[in-house]
């Protein structure tokens, strides 16, 4: 049942009470929508909320549903939520390789092979032994998004995934992003203060305050 | 579904029993101890068994002469080496800190840390004695000395070089227990106000920044002060011995032959602790006068930027610089000794140089090298599953260790060892538990684990957790962030807390001597033992494998991660 991310009367306060941020939103496959509003607001908390690992001075009401499953209550590992920060976080420890592999199911025999493919896709063929240090920020940001599609999620959360980029590249990951989440068919949900980000994104957008 | 979002976090698992854990390991012993110490200093627990109400102990206590005068020796060191160990911490962070003088200091000052208690005592000894380096670089040409002076300068009666040598060592502890509060607080701003406003450097220091870092430097404080009270691996190097302070008497009564002196030593032992609480009131009262000294200042607006100023920097930077040099020059000192052939006085160096020392001591000091380093080890690791699992436990739980948990994570450091460990000792003997290896690794272990609680917290806490929120999203479950994102990450800071830990080990004596009924020898039991002998030679060898063992994990811990992450460039330089 693929009718994507809806947030349902999602409310989220502090522990004693006082309301932070609400939101109500439905986020169709392959849709882009757009979180706007002053730092702050409880922008990058509502993305937390949806992952799972809201801090526990928070506390939410409402419901998030994913493609027909409630995610409430749902341990993060075992929600599918796939999300992009701005520092692209690769793990330093691993190798690029094992970054990509990391989200790969357990049960994954042609492990090489597909890291391999996912690499070579983004143009970063042969990189799988480099040490993440010594990569451009473009394609740090490249191996990022890879690691992240190979989980194999069902929606896609942005946390001002671009603003560390500079004004070409930005344009060229926007492209490469939001391209792969609609081939995917995966509901996106973004958070940014770029209001070309949200242009570029062509969805809703949707203003806190 | 109110907040049901927020149960997935905390789901119960193993881990919340780990601080439970912890608390028992640290509050256990330190529990029994007080009770083998309280009983028999009111007529339980006698030697021949058996029991009865009594103040004969402390008759016997009152009864020792020189008892007056340790209790003063006790008093007076501790608090004069306190105050002058945090005066010249508070003046050279006061007066420096940003500068590059500042920098050479921290980085000669954090070495020395790690230098064990012992062998910063004894290398001190070497260069004040009357055959030290001091009077031979000064004789005959200044002094006119061609022997020897016959002075009693260490060990001298008013404990002048005992509070010297605690001084010195106890500055760089609160030296570095400072550099890791000062980031928290906002050192740049604050001060770019006061010295905008025309405030003095150490004027403007003292009025803003130094309330707020005093608030985080307080228990650290207590624990130097309580343990310059108490100690006696320096005191039985640089004390006076007749009489001593009141923690090498107890010692002595402990380790009499006569069993009977258990009972004073007990009383004694109260006594001691009575007197670190004391103490710690009146400082507490003495940082009460000074809160309201330095409101008085703040009201009448005096800037304090003229000679005063200039004078509080220079006095923080001697005072720094006499505790490197001390410290620093007793290990040289110790490491010519080691080597020398015929030395006579007042000559500055060996006229010959040889291997005699080291053939006669050296295979014995390796072989005690490497129970104490095993040992170390041991202890080592085990505090550092504590350590984690209570660091796990609280970033599950979402909450951090509270005040009172600060608190009992203090308590070994701030209680007297003194106080505690010879109850412990005299319950072993009495329930004939004192066998093997495990009392002295879990007394080691009480020791170990705050220290190492302090130097993995920051790190832990400080780790980054969007990695753990994007290794959820990818499926891994809470156990799997900790063993393949977290703990590796932390790799470096996990060694270097391990070094720390070792070092403690290392430096140990009360507890390996009276846990163990002195039956284990290490380094330090060794080196201190030697102490009274006055073999330098001998010395010299076994301190420096004292000091040497105290650094090799340090060594171990700068060198792994460069070989492990040589080619992760952003686990070496982020």
């Amino acid at each position: 049942m693929a009718d994507g991310l809806e947030l349902r009367d999602l409310a989220i306060a502090h522990r004693d009470g006082r309301p932070l941020v609400a939101v109500s939103t439905q986020v169709k496959p392959g849709q882009v929508v757009s979180l706007m509003g002053p730092s702050g607001v409880g922008k990058s908390t509502i993305l937390a909320a949806i992952t799972g690992v809201l801090s526990p001075s928070f506390t939410c009401t409402g419901d998030i549903v994913l493609n027909g499953r409630s995610l409430m209550g749902l341990a993060p590992q075992k929600r599918r939520v796939g999300i992009l920060f701005q520092d692209h976080l690769l793990f330093p420890h691993m190798s690029v390789g094992q970054n990509v592999g990391f989200g790969l199911p357990r049960r994954t025999t042609d492990r090489k092979a597909r890291v391999a493919a996912a690499l070579a896709e983004i143009g970063l063929a042969g990189f799988a032994d480099r040490d993440p240090a010594t990569l451009s920020g473009g394609q740090r940001a490249r191996v990022a998004l890879m690691r992240m599609l190979l989980a194999e999620p069902e929606t896609m959360l942005l946390d001002e995934p671009f603003s560390r980029l500079d004004a070409e590249l930005r344009e060229r990951m926007r492209e490469l992003v939001f391209s792969r989440a609609t081939a995917a068919g995966l509901p996106v949900l973004m958070v940014t203060h770029d209001q070309a980000d949200a242009d570029a994104a062509g969805g809703p957008v949707i203003a806190l305050s | 579904m109110t907040g049901a979002s927020v149960t997935a976090l905390r789901t119960k698992d193993g881990w919340s029993v780990v601080p439970a854990l912890t608390i028992a390991v640290l509050l256990g012993p330190i529990a029994a101890g007080l009770m083998g110490t309280l009983l028999p200093a009111f007529g339980g627990l006698r030697p021949g068994g058996g029991s009865a109400w009594s103040l004969e102990p402390w008759r016997q206590m009152a009864a020792e002469p020189g008892l007056g005068q340790g209790v003063w020796l006790s008093v007076k060191t501790g608090l004069l080496s306190t105050f002058a160990a945090l005066l010249g911490c508070l003046l050279l962070v006061a007066g420096w800190q940003g500068t590059r003088v500042f920098r050479a200091m921290e980085r000669m000052l954090s070495p020395l840390l790690s230098v064990p208690h012992a062998a910063a005592a004894l290398g001190l000894a070497f260069l004040i004695a009357p055959s030290g380096w001091v009077t031979r670089l000064t004789s005959p040409w200044l002094t006119g000395w061609e022997r020897p002076p016959d002075l009693l300068i260490v060990q001298d009666p008013g404990g002048w070089s005992l509070i010297a040598g605690l001084m010195a060592k106890e500055l760089p502890f609160l030296l570095l227990m400072s550099l890791a509060a000062l980031p928290q607080i906002n050192v740049g701003e604050r001060m770019l106000v006061a010295t905008a406003l025309g405030y003095g450097t150490v004027r403007g220091w003292m009025l803003t920044v130094l309330p707020a870092l005093y608030a985080q430097l307080r228990l650290p404080i207590y624990a130097v002060l309580a343990y310059a009270m108490s100690n006696v691996d320096v005191a039985l190097v640089l004390g006076p011995s007749t009489p001593p302070p009141l923690s090498v008497l107890i010692l002595r009564w402990m380790t009499d032959p006569d069993l009977a002196l258990r009972a004073p030593a007990a009383a004694a032992a109260l006594l001691q602790l009575g007197l670190v609480v004391g103490a710690i009131g009146l400082w507490r009262l003495g940082e009460l006068g000074a809160a309201r000294m330095g409101r008085v200042m703040i009201e009448t607006g005096a800037r304090g930027a003229g000679w005063l100023d200039n004078m509080c920097r220079m006095v923080g930077v001697s005072i720094a610089t006499l505790a490197a040099l001390a410290i620093f020059g007793g290990l040289i000192s110790q490491l010519v000794w080691s080597f020398a052939g015929r030395w006579r006085f007042p000559e500055a160096l060996p006229s010959s140089f040889g291997l005699r020392s080291w053939d006669r001591h050296g295979e014995a000091a390796l072989e005690v090298s490497l129970t104490t380093l095993g040992l170390a080890a041991l202890a080592a690791c085990i505090a550092l599953l504590l350590v984690l699992g209570c660091l796990e436990a609280e970033h599950r739980r979402g909450r951090n260790l509270g005040r009172l948990g600060l608190l009992i994570l203090y308590l070994p450091l701030i209680l007297p060892q003194i106080a505690f460990l010879p109850g412990l000792q005299i319950l072993l003997l009495q329930t004939g538990a004192a066998r093997g290896l495990w009392p002295v690794l879990l007394s080691h272990i009480v020791f170990v684990t705050p220290y190492m609680f302090l130097a993995l917290a920051g790190p832990f806490r400080a780790w980054d957790t969007r990695y753990a929120t994007i290794g959820a999203a990818m499926g891994a479950s809470a156990d799997g962030v900790l063993w393949r994102l977290r703990l590796p990450m932390l790799l470096t800071p996990i060694l270097t807390a391990l070094a720390v830990g070792m070092a403690v080990s290392v430096g140990q004596y009360l507890p390996t001597l009276l846990a163990s009924g002195g039956r284990l020898s290490t380094l330090t039991t060794e080196a201190l033992a030697l102490s009274s002998g006055g073999d330098r030679r001998a010395i010299g060898v076994w301190t420096l494998a004292l000091t040497v063992a105290a650094w090799l994990p340090f060594a171990a811990a700068l060198l792994l991660p460069q070989l492990v992450f040589r080619n992760r460039a952003g686990m070496l330089n982020g």
